[in-house]
């Protein structure tokens, strides 16, 4: 670094649940992302730093970190937009536990997926003609909307819900239960609504929308829990759950 | 939470906000020229009226505090599901009790 260039200091995480903040000093650029720094201190401060991220266009979902106090996708944040003072504190997505350093263990996030019963479940037999989903219908529409989850975790760690109760299943895995609900192809779309009347189910939600104020590709997964509230309580009231 | 305390908690709400408006009016024109107890209790002993409103306003406040003790209880302590759903039921229970009698010795004791 040379001595004309601007520096940004950057605190990140060490360690695991238990560490500290480590300082450093980096080249701060015109144009330049989170990840962007964190890559640099990986790459020319100290090899040891523990990380994670794959496509670096905000894709793939794998770089979120907590930054200055707020989940957010590392690859498309660019410092300019979030630095306070000149400074970057960098660490571990919150709500889930630490591997080591800036990487989660994101084990429970999808066992949740899997629990709220997000994977599609083909139906009985072959069909004689391939399922009609037309773009125009209510049913596509709302599956559309909740759909471009890129699984990145920034609204689990931004939802107070799942801070309070860790086995609350969280706006992810509920927004991913809603499109497979509207898919009109799916064998078991009551098998859904059973599952999320768990305890630890979509009546938990408090509405507070940080999900959605998080959410760095603009899904609303606090609209796609309503919407489950509502067709759980109607079969609720039909008779059709068991609980 | 699952749909059945969920519906019971926003359908219970859903149902006290009315009688919470009404309790609330009766309350400002009943006091405008001064209220003594035995007025109120005047008003109120013998009326099937009143005894059916407050008596189903405290089950209603019962079962919807219960819930949401419960609820509470869960998200910001240690409690499991099992003990905040005890402590909820129990609560709920005595606020309906201590409400029925209220409404008892004001309507018919």
């Amino acid at each position: 670094m040379s001595p004309s260039e601007r520096v940004l200091k950057v605190d990140i995480w060490r360690g695991e649940s238990q560490g500290h903040y480590q300082s450093f000093e980096v080249p701060e650029r015109e144009n330049q992302t989170v990840l962007d720094v964190v890559s640099y201190i990986q790459r020319h401060l100290d090899a040891a730093l523990a990380y994670r991220f794959a496509c670096r266009v905000g894709v793939c979902g794998s770089c979120a970190m907590t930054v200055n106090g707020r989940p957010r996708w590392t690859c498309r944040t660019h410092v300019s937009r979030v630095t306070g003072g000149g400074k970057l504190t960098i660490a571990p997505l919150k709500n889930l536990p630490v591997i080591r350093d800036l990487v989660t263990d994101m084990t429970p996030f999808f066992e949740k997926w899997r629990d709220a019963r997000g994977r599609f479940v083909p139906g009985d037999g072959p069909r004689d003609e391939m399922a009609e989903v037309s773009p125009d219908s209510p049913q596509r529409a709302a599956a559309s909307a909740a759909i471009e989850c890129i699984n990145c975790g920034i609204c689990y760690a931004a939802c107070d819900v799942v801070s309070w109760r860790d086995d609350y299943l969280g706006p992810a895995a509920l927004n991913r239960a809603w499109a497979a609900y509207n898919d009109a192809r799916d064998g078991d779309r009551p098998g859904i609504l059973q599952a999320m009347s768990r305890h630890s189910g979509c009546h938990n939600c408090h509405t507070h929308h940080s999900c959605a104020e998080h959410c760095p590709v603009a899904l609303n997964p606090t609209f796609s829990i309503a919407a489950l509230k509502r067709a759980t309580l109607k079969a609720k009231l039909r008779g059709e759950l068991s609980r | 939470m699952t749909p059945l305390s969920y519906l019971l908690q926003r359908g219970t709400a859903m149902f006290m906000a009315p009688l919470i408006i009404i309790h609330l009016i009766v309350i400002i024109m009943a006091v405008q020229g001064g209220l003594s107890a035995e007025e109120i209790l005047a008003r109120t002993r013998g009326s099937i009226v009143w005894g059916s409103f407050y008596g189903v306003f405290v089950f209603a406040a019962a079962i919807h505090a219960g819930i949401g003790v419960q609820t509470v209880l869960r998200e910001w302590t240690p409690l499991g599901r099992l003990a905040s759903a005890n402590i909820g039921h129990t609560l709920i229970t005595i606020l309906w009790v201590l409400g029925a009698r209220a409404v008892y010795a004001v309507v018919w004791a």
